[in-house]
C-alpha cells in the first residue's frame, strides 16, 4: 500500500510540472461529460420524463456513472495502456520485480487530468441530490458513496479483461470499448428503457444494474426494499472483481514477451 | 497534382492494412448503435407531442452516424503529424517539393475515406436487413440519396479543413492536448454528434446555426432521412460551399504564417 502511495504522488509531481497542459486537459475532460449532459437536459426538456423517471432522477444515474467512470480511469489507467506496456517489451521487467503484477501495473500510469470530469459529474451530483428530498437521510448518501465505489470496481475490473486479452492479441482491441465506454453510455440511464437483453446482460454479466439501477429504484421509492438490501446489493460490483483477478492471473501465466 | 493522389493511395493501403482492427470496429459501432435508438425509442415511447424529427428518421441519423464516423467525426487522431511538429521533423516535410497545406490536406482525406471503406459495407448491409425499430430506411426517391451523397463529400471536404486548423494550432501550443480536447468537444456537439440538432430547443439550435460544424454532420444526415427538402437544399449547398472557401481560405493563410515562423524542435 505505501508502495502504490509513493506511485501515485510519483505520477502526480510528474504531471503538474507541465501546468498549463494539465489545466487545459483538465477543462477539455470536464467539457466532455458536459456535452453530454446538456444533450440529456435537452431530451428531457422536448420529452419531459423517460418511462417514469425524471431529469433529476436520471441525472442522479448518469452522475454515479460518471463518477465511477472518471475515477476508475485516474486510477486504473495503467490497465487501460496496458497494451503499450506489451508492445514495448516492458511487461517483462514487472514480472521481474518482487511485487504483485496488479499493483505495479495500476502503478504504471495514473490520468490525474480526470479530475476535470470528476468535478462535472460532482456538480450534476449535487444538484440531482438537491432536486431529489426522499434522498436527504444519511443512509442514502452513503448508499450512493457505495454505489461509486463498487462502480469504480466494475471499471477496473472491465479494464483488467481487456489488458488481459492484450497477452493474446498484443495490440489492444476497439472492442473493449464496448464495455468500458459502451457500459458507461448505457448505464447512464435506468437499465429499465433497454431490451430485456441488454438488462440482462448488464446485470448479470456485467454488473452495472447492481450500482445504479437497482438500488436507485430502491432508494428513490420506485421499489418497496428493506435499507440493508439496498445497502448491500452494490457490493456486487466488487464481486466482479474476483472472475477478473483470475483471468488475469491465467493471462500473466500465459504472457510470452514480444521482445524488441 | 500527381503527388497528392499518391500520396492519397499510400494512405489509403496504409488504412487497408488494419483488417482486425476494422472488424472490431464494425462490432463495436453496430453495438452503439444499438444502445442509443434503444434510448430514443424509450423516449418516443411516451413522447405526448409528436417532436420535429419523427423516430424512423432519428434511426437514420443514428446510422449514418455510425456508419460515416470516421468520416464526418471532427477529431480523428493522427499522431503523425503531431510528431512531426513536435519532434522537428517537420524540417523534412518544409523540404518537399510540395506545399505542405495540400499535402497533409490530401493525406488526411485519404484517412478518413480509407476508415470508411472497410467498414461502412458490412454495417449498412447489416442494418438494412435488421427488424424494425431498428433497420435504416433508405430515401423514397433516387435523388434524395444523390443529394446526400454530393452534401455529403462537401461535408467531408470541409471537416477536413476544420481538422487542418487544429493541426496548424500545434505549431504555437506544441502541445496536442487541452485546447484541441475542448475545440473537438465543442464542435461534436454543435455538429449534431451528441444529440440530432432537430431535438435542441429553438436558442440552441440557432446558436449552432452561427457555426460551420453544422454543415459536416447534421446537414447531409438530413437530406438522408428527407427532413431538408426543395430550396432549403439548395441554400444548404451553397452555405457548405462558403463555409468551405472561408475556412480553407483561413487554413492557408495561417499554415503560410506558421511555416514562415516555425521553430524547428529538436535535439
Amino acid at each position: 500500500m505505501t508502495l502504490y502511495y509513493k506511485y501515485l504522488i510519483m505520477h502526480l509531481r510528474a504531471q503538474l510540472q507541465y501546468k498549463g497542459s494539465f489545466l487545459m486537459l483538465s477543462i477539455g475532460q470536464f467539457f466532455i461529460p458536459f456535452t453530454i449532459f446538456a444533450g440529456l437536459y435537452f431530451m428531457f426538456e422536448k420529452f419531459g420524463t423517460l418511462q417514469g423517471w425524471n431529469f433529476a432522477e436520471v441525472a442522479l444515474c448518469f452522475a454515479i456513472i460518471h463518477q465511477s467512470f472518471s475515477l476508475s480511469e485516474c486510477f486504473a489507467r495503467g490497465f487501460d495502456s496496458f497494451s503499450s506496456l506489451i508492445i514495448r517489451g516492458d511487461f517483462d521487467r514487472l514480472l521481474l520485480r518482487p511485487r504483485h503484477t496488479v499493483l505495479q501495473v495500476l502503478g504504471s500510469a495514473f490520468e490525474f487530468t480526470r479530475i476535470g470530469r470528476l468535478l462535472q459529474s460532482l456538480i450534476v451530483l449535487i444538484y440531482a441530490i438537491s432536486q431529489l428530498p426522499q434522498l436527504w437521510q444519511w443512509q442514502h448518501i452513503l448508499i450512493i458513496l457505495f454505489m461509486i465505489v463498487n462502480g469504480v470496481c466494475i471499471f477496473i475490473g472491465i479494464f483488467m479483461l481487456a489488458a488481459t486479452l492484450c497477452f493474446w492479441t498484443v495490440q489492444g482491441l476497439e472492442i473493449a470499448n464496448v464495455f468500458t465506454d459502451g457500459g458507461r453510455e448505457m448505464a447512464q440511464y435506468p437499465l429499465n428503457i433497454y431490451e430485456k437483453w441488454v438488462m440482462k446482460l448488464f446485470t448479470f454479466i456485467i454488473p452495472f444494474g447492481l450500482v445504479s439501477y437497482i438500488p436507485l429504484q430502491m432508494i428513490l421509492d420506485k421499489m418497496e426494499a428493506p435499507l440493508w438490501q439496498a445497502m448491500l446489493i452494490p457490493f456486487g460490483g466488487s464481486l466482479f472483481l474476483i472472475p477478473c483477478y483470475l483471468i488475469w492471473q491465467f493471462g500473466v501465466k500465459h504472457y510470452r514477451s514480444t521482445g524488441s | 497534382m500527381r503527388t497528392y493522389t499518391s500520396v492519397w493511395r499510400i494512405r489509403f493501403l496504409n488504412g487497408l492494412q488494419y483488417r482486425t482492427a476494422a472488424y472490431a470496429g464494425i462490432a463495436t459501432q453496430l453495438f452503439f448503435g444499438f444502445i442509443f435508438i434503444m434510448i430514443y425509442v424509450a423516449f418516443y415511447n411516451q413522447a405526448t407531442v409528436e417532436p420535429d424529427l419523427s423516430l424512423q428518421q432519428v434511426v437514420a441519423y443514428i446510422w449514418l452516424q455510425q456508419i460515416c464516423l470516421s468520416l464526418v467525426m471532427l477529431w480523428v487522431r493522427d499522431p503523425e503529424i503531431f510528431e512531426l511538429i513536435t519532434s522537428g521533423n517537420i524540417a523534412y516535410e518544409l523540404c518537399r517539393p510540395s506545399s505542405i497545406y495540400p499535402f497533409w490536406y490530401s493525406k488526411l482525406l485519404a484517412q478518413r475515406v480509407a476508415n470508411m471503406t472497410l467498414r461502412c459495407v458490412p454495417v449498412t448491409i447489416i442494418v438494412l436487413l435488421i427488424p424494425e425499430p431498428y433497420r435504416l430506411t433508405l430515401p423514397s426517391h433516387w435523388i434524395t440519396f444523390l443529394a446526400f451523397i454530393v452534401t455529403l463529400l462537401l461535408a467531408l471536404l470541409l471537416v477536413v479543413a476544420i481538422s487542418m486548423l487544429i493541426y496548424i494550432s500545434v505549431f504555437w501550443t506544441m502541445s496536442p492536448t487541452g485546447s484541441v480536447l475542448l475545440f473537438a468537444v465543442l464542435g461534436e456537439f454543435l455538429a449534431g454528434l451528441v444529440i440530432p440538432i432537430p431535438l435542441m430547443p429553438q436558442w440552441m439550435q440557432f446558436i449552432t446555426y452561427a457555426f460551420p460544424f453544422r454543415w459536416t454532420v447534421d446537414f447531409p444526415f438530413r437530406v438522408f432521412n428527407e427532413h431538408v427538402q426543395g430550396s432549403e437544399l439548395i441554400i444548404g449547398i451553397c452555405n457548405q460551399l462558403g463555409w468551405l472557401f472561408v475556412v480553407l481560405a483561413v487554413g492557408y493563410w495561417i499554415m503560410n504564417k506558421a511555416v514562415r515562423a516555425v521553430v524547428i524542435q529538436g535535439g
